[in-house]
């Protein structure tokens, strides 16, 4: 039998010493970003803690029944009175807080990336294994250059949420600008639309609903990260679960991921709602 | 009339490398050739056609025949490979950025197959958008296309979206949307293609009454033969990217070019396309009221007809009188004006023979046919009205023939 030869390649050397050369070389950079984040995570976690929590529930009734239905709200505000009695209401807040900068965070860099993709043939077929990548490369390994940038805490952990939820937000608004009726384009050209106008009047608000199904998923994809995200020091309700592990706490465990089911659901449900109100004039009978 | 758009040997080729082939075309190699050899599709093969101020000039081929694709380059939707693009003298076909902006919002616009209206906009908002693409004032653009909802029709329906709206509603959607540009040409790719039959006819009628109203000079593009007779004041007619034959509805049917639009115009209702001044024949002889009914009995028998159509001095119709009330009126010693019978039937140089042939049943007199001034054009007996439906092609007088 013969063994494999001797040779050997240190890819993985490599990419330390450039994760290295960036978190020394680009510090100033990775500072600003995580003066923002960090600063958007404690306001958002700050004002939704300083709101009454009867408040709250109003709040989160009146978006299911909006969005949903009467028993949706109702539920919904159930739901939310149930983690509260947990005594996770902070923890959720966290957890909420964490979710919302990294959805907003993905769509002010996956947004224009999908349009970039959508115009452009060359930059699709760069960025769509990158995209493949990302999606795969299991996320505990780009936990580590995380805490590398960013130290441990809330901003790694947006970070890390990043990396794994915003793939789906460009492929689907790339999917969707390229979507839009030939016929549709074709009229707007017609009766001389710049670039700039056919985007914003045309191809956006005609691939809106798709785009916001690639928000839903994107939304979705940062819940299921924040377990993970906790390792590196996010705070909320991830870290009350891998707390549960460490003491082999049933109680805590089973409560902490119940509440984390919860949030999936209701922001499943009202994310949706609003692509559906997105979704209300198009064309039934096509 | 002045020309209005000019195609001079426009090419359109779709491939990898599309200039490499005009040479080719240069040298009239056919489409199939250059498809084998080169892999590359002729959309439009060296094409040139003259469209008038104020005509509909409807392109008519089969589907792949390359009229969408004709259709396209009038407003460079298409770019044509080669050859120019005259609007109003000014060859269009390079324009690119600013320019061709300005032709679009200006001077063309165009109307869809399948409607391509915004279905995320209004009905209003849709059809302001062209105004506000050219950075009009809310309110004037928002008077402008008020204005063009009531034309075609949708008052009350400003606010529904797209979705709401019937088939033929959203034609006249895109009609408005068209029409609101207020442009000189209006482009129409098969726009009641998608309707259904009924409501199709009724959009084509309204189209006329419209045209009889803007005088816009408009390009329609159809496969369905009737709808191009029923419109076209001239007719073009496409076969594998080539134009084969352009002429009046007229013109076409009496000398087509080829096989082709024999074959293509074999279904073609004659009644809807011949009017009455092409099938009427002259007025050999009329009887004046001043003169007595001796002298229209001679005319009679000198011309060997039954009755004479009656005019007075000024050469108006009056009516007509037969050979047997003149024959009755000579022993009663009458004049022409005591026999003058009023009720004929009277018919207009430009109503169609599909209208006159109840007209004709309902008299045993010829038709008689006057112009705007009530001036006597011609008669049309029914004879003329059969014969005017069938072809007159060899085939089928022989098949009179063997009858």
């Amino acid at each position: 039998m013969e063994n494999f030869p001797d040779i050997t390649t240190a890819i993985g050397k490599y990419v330390e010493d450039f994760v290295n050369f960036l978190a020394s070389s680009w510090a100033g950079f990775f500072d600003l970003i995580f003066f923002i984040a960090s600063r958007s995570i404690n306001g958002i976690d700050n004002f939704l803690v300083w709101l009454p929590w009867w408040l709250f529930i109003l709040i989160i009734l009146a978006l299911g029944w909006y969005f949903q239905s009467l028993i949706s709200g109702i539920v919904f505000s159930l739901f939310i009175f149930l983690i509260g009695t947990f005594g996770l209401w902070a923890d959720m807040m966290t957890t909420i807080a964490i979710i919302v900068t990294a959805v907003v965070l993905s769509l002010l860099i996956g947004l224009p990336i999908g349009i970039l993709m959508s115009f452009n043939r060359l930059a699709s077929n760069i960025i769509r294994p990158i995209l493949d990548a990302m999606q795969t490369m299991p996320s505990f390994v780009y936990l580590i250059p995380a805490i590398f940038f960013f130290g441990l805490g809330n901003v790694s952990a947006i970070f890390a949420t990043l990396i794994y939820a915003i793939p789906p937000v460009i492929r689907l608004t790339e999917l969707a600008i390229r979507g839009v009726d030939e016929e549709v384009i074709e009229s707007a050209l017609s009766f001389g639309s710049s670039r700039w106008q056919m985007l914003r009047k045309v191809q956006l608000p005609q691939a809106l609903p798709t785009i916001m199904a690639g928000v839903n998923q994107t939304t979705m994809m940062a819940l299921a990260m924040v377990v993970i995200a906790s390792m590196v020091g996010a705070s909320g309700l991830g870290e009350q679960v891998l707390i549960s592990i460490n003491r082999i706490d049933i109680a805590l465990g089973f409560e902490a991921g119940i509440s984390i089911v919860f949030l999936a659901i209701i922001i499943d449900r009202i994310t949706n709602g609003v692509a559906d109100r997105f979704q209300k004039h198009r064309r039934i009978n096509k | 009339m002045s020309t209005k758009i000019k195609l001079e040997h426009v090419s359109k080729i779709f491939g990898p490398n599309p200039e490499s082939i005009i040479p080719m075309i240069k040298e009239g190699k056919s489409k199939d050739h250059i498809l084998n050899e080169t892999g590359h599709t002729v959309g439009v093969y060296d094409a040139s056609v003259d469209i008038k101020e104020g005509e509909v000039f409807v392109v008519m081929g089969l589907s792949g025949s390359g009229k969408s694709t004709l259709i396209r380059c009038f407003n460079l939707l298409n770019v044509p490979t080669a050859g120019s693009v005259y609007i109003d003298g000014e060859d269009i076909a390079k324009a690119t950025g600013n320019d061709l902006k300005k032709v679009r919002q200006e001077k063309i616009a165009m109307v869809f197959q399948h409607f391509g209206l915004f279905d995320h906009r209004t009905i209003l908002a849709n059809v302001e958008y062209g105004l506000e693409i050219r950075k009009m004032s809310k309110e004037e653009r928002r008077a402008i296309a008020q204005k063009n909802i009531e034309l075609v029709g949708l008052k009350g329906y400003e606010d529904q979206y797209p979705s709401q709206l019937s088939g033929g509603m959203q034609q006249r959607v895109g009609l408005a949307r068209a029409l609101a540009n207020d442009p000189d040409i209006l482009l129409m790719d098969e726009p009641f293609s998608a309707l259904d039959p009924l409501i199709r006819r009724e959009m084509q009628s309204e189209l006329v009454n419209l045209q009889e109203k803007l005088k816009k000079t408009i390009v329609f593009i159809t496969h369905d033969v009737n709808e191009a007779f029923k419109l076209g004041d001239r007719i073009a007619v496409m076969k594998d990217g080539h134009v084969v034959q352009v002429g009046t509805p007229e013109e076409i049917i009496e000398e087509p070019a080829n096989d082709y639009i024999v074959d293509f115009i074999q279904d073609i209702d004659r009644s809807k396309v011949f009017q009455a001044k092409h099938v009427m024949s002259e007025v050999r002889v009329t009887v004046s009221l001043e003169e007595t009914v001796n002298t229209a009995v001679n005319k009679m028998r000198e011309h060997s007809v039954s009755s004479l159509f009656v005019t007075d001095a000024a050469e108006n119709l009056l009516g007509i009188v037969s050979i047997d009330d003149a024959v009755k009126a000579i022993k009663q010693n009458q004049t022409v004006n005591d026999i003058l019978r009023r009720d004929i039937e009277i018919v207009g140089e430009e109503e169609y023979v599909h209208d006159l042939i109840p007209k004709s049943l309902q008299t045993k007199y010829p038709l008689a046919v006057i112009n705007e001034d009530n001036k006597l054009q011609g008669i049309i007996l029914r004879v003329h009205l059969l014969s005017g439906l069938i072809s007159d092609t060899e085939e089928t007088a022989e098949e009179i023939q063997e009858e």
